[in-house]
């Protein structure tokens, strides 16, 4: 059992490639893209989604327009910012538009590893908490 | 030529020793001095010639006219006389004439009408001899045969004598009338008080040097010049044969003319013909005397020319010297203005180029540092546990590791460098910024052989300036200050504090030091003691313009061979409150 499902957006494919490696060595089961329409691709392919990791800087769509697109789209899956340069702006900007959280490139996989775990049980608890209410709504019309 | 030396020494020499404005400075005094000048040449010397001619005239026409009078009342006096004779010979006639009793009594009426004009009377016949004679000398019998004007007189009714010594030894002039009695010529002779007549002309008399006199044909004097004042010889030898032949045609005319004597002298002469050409009567006067009025308004006006010309040359001198300065001034600071946007579009483009660096060394360097991850990884699986260079190969990886945060540290500081390129004020903590240059300059100060120590102040207040400012200003002493300790290295020491509501940021070196003379001008533009190409100058100007712009100061300490300390003073946020309260307290 992984500890989430991942999308790892990026346009560097040989990064993309060691990342996933990497990160499947750690138990995350990793779904590669290596643009934002890529990416919008596979999040409706792979419903089960749970955590995207996205770079910033990419050609084309780049990643805060991917963030608001996936946002609009598929509101509750956490979306962790990857930014190459230490603009704070941008970080800033993703996180206003609900990124949960960002990182710098390059970052400790630990680091990584960590905060895609923390993104995933938000999500769950999210999608628990919507179940619920949900149930609860289905509970209280019967009575 | 004259206006390069007054130029050189009136105007700084770093203007005389530029090309354009020196031919500014000319150009501007040449133009101010002509269009002043000439409209003052130009009016001034026609009135002084119009004044002139007027002058002129009026003097040729006052001299003209007095010549023209004693002309006629020399030529009346002359005339009288003779009539005097002609009326005596024709009413008493030779015989009675003879006797001397009437002879005398006509000479004391005569004497009586015109005081001394007459000395004697003397009644002489055909051949020459006197026949009667009354007057002071004894000239009884004299004989006369053989003087000129007895010879005249034999021709002509009459004659009046140019003047002689004749028998007597004395000057006199003689005015005789031919008659005949019976047939026989005889005539009446006067002798005309030379003294008398003398005076007529010696009366003429202008100014210091104007005298009268009169000249017979032979060019011989008929009167005595006045010559009380003017020197003797006055009158120029060669002067009568040339004076006659201007003698003017017209009896009654009189010629007016300028003539240089042998000395060099002008005289102004005006003369007249008498006795019927026989005579010249002469008036001359020096030149400078007789225009005298008009050398002094000559004078006067060329003293005013001078002077103005004089006022105007300064005046031209000043303004231009003015004008030029706060051109000068003015290039300077566009020149200035020009480095300044120059030197931030530099800075802005070298961040530029570092931004794009730095990403694009960014991400090889992030997939580099990956790879190595997954290198450890592997390295974790069982197989590779008993290889005995598995200390070795993880000893490497994390050299890879280390060497790639490195890489991603730099990266870090030239993007946080570029980005900061904009000119927004923003609230900065100097301490972060100081260590962020030193991190940047730590390379430089390591192959020149100068340690950094860095005394930051804890808890600064923020100061609120242009980040890229502030930090130009910073790099660009901390290079100063390398520069400085180049050849020898040394200990540049940054340190902060926060004082009286500034930040103080000191940068202090152990280099050469700057010695007194150019203590004063290091803040000047243009002003550097690099070699050519290796400095502009423009560094410490620029830095402070752009803290001078903050409101802030820079203090400079230092001494020969010791080093130098440069502090920047920033007003830090915040501190106008508590500034406040303290100046109150200081005006209390």
């Amino acid at each position: 059992m992984s500890i989430a499902n991942v999308l790892f957006v990026d346009d560097e494919v040989p990064f993309v490639e060691t990342m996933t490696k990497r990160l499947t060595r750690r138990d995350l089961e990793i779904i590669p893209a290596h643009s934002g329409d890529e990416a919008l691709k596979r999040l409706k392919e792979h419903p089960g989604i749970e955590v995207i990791i996205l770079d910033v800087k990419m050609p084309g769509m780049d990643g805060i327009e991917t963030l608001r697109e996936v946002k609009r789209q598929f509101p509750l899956v956490e979306v962790i910012m990857l930014t190459g340069h230490a603009t704070v702006e941008s970080a800033i900007e993703g996180m206003k538009i609900g990124a949960f959280d960002y990182l710098m490139k390059p970052s400790e996989i630990e680091i990584l590893v960590a905060k895609v775990t923390e993104a995933a049980a938000k999500k769950r608890q999210h999608e628990e908490k919507i179940m619920q209410a949900r149930l609860k709504a289905i509970t209280t019309r019967r009575a | 030529m004259a206006l390069d030396i007054i130029i050189n020494r009136l105007f700084p020499e770093r203007l005389t020793r530029d090309k354009y404005y020196r031919s500014l400075i000319r150009n501007m005094v040449l133009t101010i001095i002509i269009v002043s000048m000439v409209p003052m040449i130009l009016v001034s010397s026609t009135l002084y010639l119009q004044f002139r001619h007027s002058y002129q005239e009026k003097v040729d026409d006052h001299l003209r006219e007095l010549v023209q009078k004693h002309k006629q009342n020399i030529d009346n006096y002359l005339q009288e006389r003779l009539t005097d004779i002609r009326l005596m010979t024709a009413r008493y006639g030779y015989e009675r004439l003879k006797e001397e009793d009437l002879l005398q009594q006509n000479l004391d009426l005569l004497k009586e009408e015109y005081e001394k004009a007459f000395v004697d009377l003397g009644v002489v016949d055909g051949h020459g001899h006197q026949k009667a004679y009354v007057g002071p000398f004894k000239l009884a019998d004299a004989y006369y045969g053989d003087a000129d004007w007895f010879k005249d007189a034999s021709q002509k009714d009459y004659v009046i004598s140019d003047v002689f010594l004749g028998l007597r030894g004395l000057p006199h002039f003689i005015v005789a009338v031919r008659s005949e009695a019976a047939g026989r010529p005889w005539i009446l002779r006067a002798t005309i008080d030379f003294v008398a007549f003398n005076a007529l002309v010696q009366n003429i008399r202008i100014g210091e040097t104007g005298f009268a006199y009169i000249l017979n044909r032979q060019g011989k004097l008929q009167t005595t010049p006045f010559t009380q004042t003017s020197p003797p010889g006055v009158i120029d030898t060669s002067a009568p044969q040339e004076l006659w032949k201007r003698m003017p045609s017209e009896g009654n005319d009189v010629q007016v003319f300028l003539r240089r004597d042998k000395t060099g002298q002008d005289y102004i002469y005006a003369e007249a013909s008498l006795k019927n050409g026989d005579w010249l009567l002469v008036y001359q006067q020096r030149a400078s005397d007789a225009f005298v009025d008009l050398n002094r308004s000559f004078a006067i006006t060329t003293l005013i020319m001078a002077l103005g010309a004089a006022a105007v040359i300064i005046m031209a001198l000043v303004l231009s010297r003015r004008m030029v300065m706060r051109i000068a001034m003015a290039d300077e600071e566009k020149h200035l203005m020009d480095e300044k946007v120059v030197e931030t579009g530099k800075l802005a483009s070298i961040g530029e180029l570092a931004s794009g660096v730095a990403h694009e060394i960014n991400n090889p360097v992030a997939i580099m540092v990956e790879e190595a991850g997954w290198m450890g990884d592997l390295l974790e699986e069982e197989e590779f546990q008993d290889s005995k260079y598995i200390d070795e190969l993880r000893r490497s990886l994390a050299q890879i590791k280390t060497q790639g945060k490195r890489c991603k540290e730099i990266t870090r500081k030239l993007l946080s460098f570029a980005r900061k390129t904009s000119l927004s004020v923003q609230d900065i903590q100097v301490n972060e910024m100081i260590e962020e240059i030193v991190g940047i300059s730590a390379q430089r100060a390591k192959y020149g052989m100068v340690e950094i120590t860095t005394r930051l102040q804890e808890g600064l207040p923020f100061v609120r300036v242009s980040l890229s400012e502030l930090q130009q200003v910073i790099l660009n002493l901390i290079n100063n200050a390398l520069d400085a300790m180049e050849k020898k290295g040394g200990k540049l020491t940054l340190s902060t504090c926060s004082k009286d509501g500034f930040v103080v940021v000191e940068v202090a070196d152990t280099g050469a030091g700057i010695p007194a003379a150019n203590l004063r001008r290091i803040f000047d533009p243009f002003f550097t003691t690099k070699a050519v190409g290796k400095g502009t100058g423009l560094g410490l100007s620029i830095c402070y313009g752009i803290i001078e712009n903050m409101g802030g100061r820079i203090e400079v300490q230092s001494t020969v061979d010791v080093g130098t300390a440069i502090s920047v003073y920033i007003p830090s946020v915040g501190s106008e409150p508590e500034n406040a309260p303290n100046e109150k307290n200081q005006d209390a």
